[in-house]
């Protein structure tokens, strides 16, 4: 019998061992390292850049001068003729391309607030990464709608500048309440990625020389981490990440009311508010799950800070938001059609089977059916480049629903005589361009800022350890904050 | 608090204070010439686009002949429709501007334009449910000698601004000056829009219809008048006669 029992309770503490070395390579909180080793590896990602990144970035800065500052600087001389844009397709995929940015945008700020608000532990080695997908993102945002007015070089007549001649900014329009709500988040998002980097900045400025130093001092505001500035930072981070989720859903909520509040069949529609948050959310974790892919694949010691397990939970998200969506889609598809209204109606039709009808199927494709036939799989949540590859689709999906609610929608409308056609121009390089720029501002931030909240993940590991209660390894908490 | 000075952007609009300004347009005995889109545009310094662009639509006509078929070839029946900016008095494009580019003004009971405000975002066009607003997509060549017959009262608009028909509200401020000189009010009929002037069958008349007397006003009451698209409230400034009283066939 012992000969037999031996190696059984053998096999069993080796199994057991093993089920924490696997809780320990699950979950960052649980595999710690030292603090000065984890502050070297930080401080290692943002140097040591190699011929490769210099090449890349060389190729997204030229996209760049050709996109944004060549093909927009000839579109300022030449007029919006070199565009798509006609009548009455009058807003074609400039305002696409606006609503696809400031959808990105969202989701940035959503994961890393929300999560937040919820102590949800698994955040805090990507919540930088997220946050400064929200700024990035609304840069690009400001581009298309700079590029979409007629002259932009009067732009800074939206701002309500007191003047001589008494002229004033509309607050009656959609318009404004949209410029308004954007430069709001815009700020906040900004101030809440700045809030949490402060310790993290007075970290690379204390193992940093020569010029790095000399940024690093002035951008770590004289951070030394007392007891009182680690208590104002913490009151300053929890006001802003309850104060930035109703922010966040105004301002997706308003720039639908662009739409939603306007004289047109379609656009005229109660529910555009959530269904264009929710849109945006789906685009926007599709996209957090994207970045941080790139990131790990990319990045020396990322590998360490993001592990299989966040990607597992991303993924989950995204099949949430994805039905989540496709609720909403329903809803306003179905109000619509059962209203009947001949105009809707007819442009109803018109989505499905008009000549943009497969982008309204792969919009559905996209959007719906991908994430829901794969993202239950585990394995699939798992692997990187699989759910990379779902998250690109799903940014399909976003980009052509909004296709389908702009120049489409507005191909049809009450004057049959004057229904029309759209064939997109210089909107496509510019685009691209905008595309280069977001990924170039990533790659410079890699280099400057810490991208990792390494105070955030060692307080995380601080809390988090593995005791043993008889023979079962159990996940213990202090309590936080 | 101080009175602020800032436009209207909707007239409050009440029975009696209804814009002074109207159009009644007689489906019967519009051809479909298309005398009164030459006329608008000589008149109005609205420029060429040229083929490609036309096509494209980005025609910049202030007036359109809408032709519209019913039936199949050959029992096809056509209509006419001329349509220009309806001078709405609750106009929707008007609130969406968001630099009061669109405005409504006061004293004619117009619905106006400011061209040297308008930024371009092109959201009146977008709100406008007749489609009849055009935007200055390039800047246009007049090459000789076309630049010779440029209107010295109408402003010559450039590229990234949105236009529309005014009424041809440079006239109505001629007969109103000249009206003011002589000690009297604007008379019946001394005011007509360059498209009601061009046209041959006299199916665009123009005048006050704050005056119960006018020639447009007592076509309006004949029982045949109609808004377009009505049920949106836009409260036109355009009366439609109805047609159908003989058919059109071929």
């Amino acid at each position: 019998m012992s000969v037999l029992a031996k190696p059984l309770a053998g096999a069993h503490a080796h199994e057991e061992h093993d089920h924490e070395a696997e809780l320990r390579k699950e979950n960052l909180l649980l595999d710690p390292k030292p603090r000065g080793e984890m502050n070297a590896m930080v401080m290692d990602m943002m140097g040591g850049t190699t011929w490769k990144f210099w090449l890349v970035a060389a190729i997204m800065g030229a996209l760049v001068l050709w996109g944004v500052f060549y093909s927009w600087g000839v579109m300022i001389i030449e007029g919006l003729g070199i565009a798509g844009v006609n009548q009455p397709v009058y807003w074609g995929l400039f305002l696409v391309h606006t609503v696809f940015w400031i959808g990105i945008s969202h989701a940035g700020t959503f994961v890393s607030a929300l999560l937040r608000v919820f102590k949800a532990e698994f955040r805090r080695p990507f919540t930088r990464a997220a946050e400064l997908m929200t700024t990035f993102a609304l840069a690009q945002a400001g581009i298309m709608i700079f590029a979409h007015m007629g002259r932009v070089w009067l732009a800074y007549w939206m701002f309500p500048l007191p003047n001589q001649r008494q002229l004033w900014t509309n607050f009656h329009s959609p318009l404004m309440w949209d410029f308004l709500a954007i430069n709001t988040y815009l700020l906040s998002s900004t101030m809440y990625l700045y809030l949490p980097l402060i310790p993290d900045l007075a970290m690379a400025r204390d193992r940093s020389t020569g010029w790095r130093k000399k940024v690093y001092s002035i951008m770590a505001l004289g951070w030394r981490g007392t007891e009182g500035e680690w208590t104002h930072l913490r009151t300053a981070l929890n006001i802003f990440a309850f104060a930035i989720l109703p922010i966040m859903f105004s301002v997706h909520t308003i720039v639908s009311w662009d739409f939603a509040v306007a004289t047109r069949p379609f656009w005229n529609s109660t529910i555009f508010g959530p269904y264009f948050v929710v849109g945006a959310i789906h685009s926007g974790v599709a996209a957090v799950a994207m970045v941080l892919v790139v990131l790990r694949a990319t990045i020396r010691n990322m590998d360490y800070f993001l592990r299989p397990q966040h990607f597992d939970i991303l993924g989950k998200l995204i099949l949430i938001i994805s039905m989540a969506w496709a609720y909403f889609f329903f809803n306003d598809l179905m109000v619509q059609w059962y209203g009947g209204d001949k105009w809707t109606s007819e442009l109803l039709h018109f989505h499905e089977a008009g000549k943009w009808g497969w982008i309204w199927f792969l919009m559905l494709i996209c959007n719906v059916a991908i994430p829901w036939l794969t993202l239950w799989n585990k394995k699939i949540r798992r692997s990187p480049w699989l759910l990379f590859t779902i998250g690109l689709l799903i940014n399909v999906g976003m980009w052509a629903e909004r296709f389908i609610i702009v120049p489409v929608s507005l191909a049809i409308n009450r004057t049959p005589f004057r229904w029309g056609d759209y064939e997109a121009g210089v909107e496509v390089p510019i685009f691209i361009g905008s595309l280069a720029l977001f990924i170039l501002l990533y790659m410079l931030a890699s280099r400057i800022l810490p991208l990792v909240p390494v105070w955030e993940v060692q307080e995380g590991q601080m809390a988090h350890s593995i005791r043993r209660y008889g023979k079962e390894p159990v996940v213990t908490v202090s309590d936080l904050e | 608090m101080a009175e602020h000075n800032i436009p209207e952007y909707k007239a409050n609009w009440k029975k009696e204070e209804q814009g002074k300004w109207g159009m009644a347009i007689d489906m019967d005995l519009c051809t479909g010439c298309n005398a009164c889109v030459a006329a608008c545009a000589m008149e109005n310094n609205i420029p060429f686009v040229g083929e490609e662009d036309a096509g494209y639509g980005r025609g910049m006509h202030w007036i359109r002949i809408e032709r519209l078929w019913d039936g199949k070839y050959p029992d096809v029946r056509t209509d006419f429709q001329p349509a220009m900016c309806q001078q709405c008095n609750a106009a929707p494009c008007e609130s969406v501007c968001p630099v009061f580019a669109s405005v409504h003004s006061r004293a004619e009971k117009l619905n106006v334009q400011v061209y040297n405000r308008c930024v371009g975002t092109r959201y009146c066009a977008n709100n406008c449910p007749y489609t009849v607003r055009t935007f200055n997509w390039r800047d246009y060549d007049r090459p000789e000698p076309l630049n010779n017959q440029l209107n010295p009262d109408v402003t010559v608009r450039r590229r990234g601004v949105m236009e529309k028909c005014t009424f041809c509200i440079q006239r109505i401020h001629k007969a109103q000056d000249q009206a003011k000189a002589e000690g009297r009010e604007v008379f019946d009929g001394e005011v007509q829009t360059a498209c009601a002037q061009a046209c041959p069958a006299d199916a665009i008349v123009f005048g006050r219809v704050d005056d119960p007397e006018s020639r447009v006003s007592r076509l309006a009451r004949q029982g045949r008048g109609y808004k377009l698209l009505d049920v949106l409230g836009t409260l036109p400034q355009v009366t439609y006669l109805k047609g159908g009283s003989h058919v059109r066939t071929g």
